[in-house]
């Protein structure tokens, strides 16, 4: 790397964490010493962050929200592309579900939680079930669009090179609505992130809603504050390593779209 | 020059077009795009189709590469019907930049068809080799696409058709969205590939020039219900070259024809006789 590239890096790095740190700062000056016992200074929230997460409780609450999360936003993405695919592919089929699927996706999926409490119990199923009821929407219809959307020209190479069957599925299809399906993917997983913690909120015995709602409950403020800290860091580790997911599958889709820019 | 012109019509007949006919319907009204084209390609000749724009020429080409069901009549290749895309044809399309996958590499691209084929992988690493030498990209192999020009573009796309070993090679207004120096020189490649390669050309466009300057034939098509107007011997030298065969009085001649036949065509002339 050059000098004027290692500048480069770190003025973007300097512009991307400025902010953070500046309302950091912030927060912490103005709850310094504070005595309102809704909002205890940030000295001792951090202080607790140690107290309360580097313990049992990573093993207790966060690994199985964790384990909800993954089984709940990979069976919706996994569910959202195998229907989404067929329902792109064919005309027919979008006539006919594409009422249905407004109606089902108008639904607010945390409204589903005491169905599925009847139909699934109070387990983990139930709460996979509430990620997978909002996950899937996103996954499916960009999945629908991006399979819709494939470009006519190459879709009449494929057919007079006699691709057919599995292969154009996979050569074809399948990456011609991949920068797709990842929009859907990546709005899924802010979707998944915020049903974990409404799930765990009604009938649970652990997990990092279910921690917070008792650190509240027993007016363990500064815990409870810590709390939603580490579901931010969680948020914010999920949504890098899913870009940087994204970087690699799509570097074909990211080198395209810069080559057509005017001059570049 | 009369031993080529009768040696393209001879009777081993690789394209044989007998009153293809082609209807559009749709949302209640139908438009007619081809109401009878008649043509027949001899094994190893180069044709070329021209016509005006608006005459149909890519609904006629899509239909003879089974893309497009026609309304009536027949293509016959190498005495078989098409129903649907044969395996012994490939298509060159206009939009060098929508026809390749830009996720794959170059040689991924050649490749992929050869795949379908079920060629094993030796044969299909000497076709790919083979077909990027003859278009002149053979380090190009590990590219994508979107990295390299127009022109580099399209010749990956023809080295694609030639890997695939077909018996007719059909071309849509292949140059149309390239420079005229890269034009030139796709045009001399594809001259090279034919004579080498001994694979039936037909080679559709709506440059009257380059019609003239590649075909042994050029074909007029009227304006659209499309019908030949008429059929072309080119009575030039085979070995052709930008500088010489253009500055040819007969090239200016011929080429005077077809663009006096192509303005009638704008200005709805048909041909005589022709069957409604």
């Amino acid at each position: 790397m050059s000098g004027g590239k290692i500048r480069a890096v770190a003025r973007n790095a300097g512009l991307a964490l400025g902010l953070p740190v500046a309302l950091l700062a912030l927060w912490w000056i103005a709850s310094a010493g504070s005595a309102n016992f809704y909002f205890p200074p940030l000295q001792t929230i951090a202080q607790m962050f140690v107290e309360v997460w580097v313990s049992p409780r990573i093993f207790d609450d966060v690994l199985p929200s964790l384990g909800r999360l993954a089984a709940g936003y990979f069976g919706a993405v996994a569910l959202g592309l195998i229907i989404g695919i067929p329902i792109g592919l064919s005309r027919t089929l979008r006539n006919v579900l594409e009422p249905v699927l407004e109606f089902l996706r108008a639904i607010p999926p945390p409204a589903l939680v005491p169905i599925l409490i009847l139909l699934a119990g109070i387990g983990d199923t139930m709460k996979t079930l509430v990620i997978i009821s909002g996950c899937i929407w996103p996954v499916l219809l960009n999945t629908v669009e991006g399979v819709r959307g494939r470009d006519e020209v190459l879709e009449d190479v494929v057919r007079s090179y006699r691709i057919r069957g599995l292969a154009r599925l996979w050569h074809f299809i399948i990456p011609s609505a991949s920068p797709q399906m990842f929009t859907g993917m990546r709005q899924a997983l802010a979707i998944g992130i915020i049903l974990m913690v409404i799930s765990e909120m009604f009938a649970a015995s652990n997990g990092l809603g279910f921690a917070i709602i008792q650190f509240e409950r027993s007016f363990a403020v500064a815990e409870m504050w810590t709390g939603i800290i580490m579901l931010g860091l969680i948020g914010i580790l999920l949504s890098q390593i899913f870009r940087l997911v994204e970087r690699r599958m799509l570097a074909w889709y990211h080198g395209l779209r810069q080559s057509q820019r005017p001059g570049g | 020059m009369n031993a080529k012109t009768s040696g393209s019509t001879r009777a081993a007949a690789m394209l044989d077009v007998a009153g293809l006919h082609k209807v559009y319907t749709g949302a209640g009204r139908t438009i007619e795009a081809i109401r009878d084209v008649t043509f027949t390609v001899g094994a190893g000749a180069l044709v070329c189709i021209v016509g005006p724009s608006g005459a149909g020429k890519t609904t006629l080409l899509k239909c003879i590469a089974g893309l497009l069901p026609s309304s009536g009549g027949k293509v016959i290749l190498d005495r078989a019907p098409v129903a649907g895309p044969p395996s012994s044809m490939a298509v060159v399309f206009q939009e060098y930049g929508r026809s390749l996958f830009p996720w794959m590499t170059v040689r991924q691209n050649i490749e992929l068809p050869l795949k379908q084929k079920r060629l094993p992988a030796a044969r299909r690493e000497q076709l790919v080799g083979d077909a990027l030498v003859a278009v002149d990209l053979a380090e190009a192999h590990g590219a994508y696409p979107w990295q390299l020009s127009g022109g580099m573009q399209q010749r990956v796309a023809i080295a694609r058709a030639v890997a695939y070993e077909p018996q007719v090679l059909l071309m849509d207004e292949p140059f149309a969205a390239v420079d005229a120096q890269t034009r030139a020189d796709l045009e001399d490649l594809i001259r090279r590939l034919w004579q080498r390669l001994r694979v039936t050309v037909l080679f559709v466009t709506h440059d009257i020039e380059e019609a003239v300057y590649l075909g042994e034939r050029v074909l007029i098509l009227s304006h659209a219900p499309t019908v030949i107007m008429e059929d072309v011997a080119i009575d030039l030298p085979d070995a052709r070259s930008q500088l010489e065969t253009r500055s040819l009085p007969r090239f200016s001649e011929l080429r005077k024809h077809v663009y006096a036949q192509i303005q009638l065509a704008k200005q709805g002339w048909r041909p005589p006789g022709e069957s409604a």
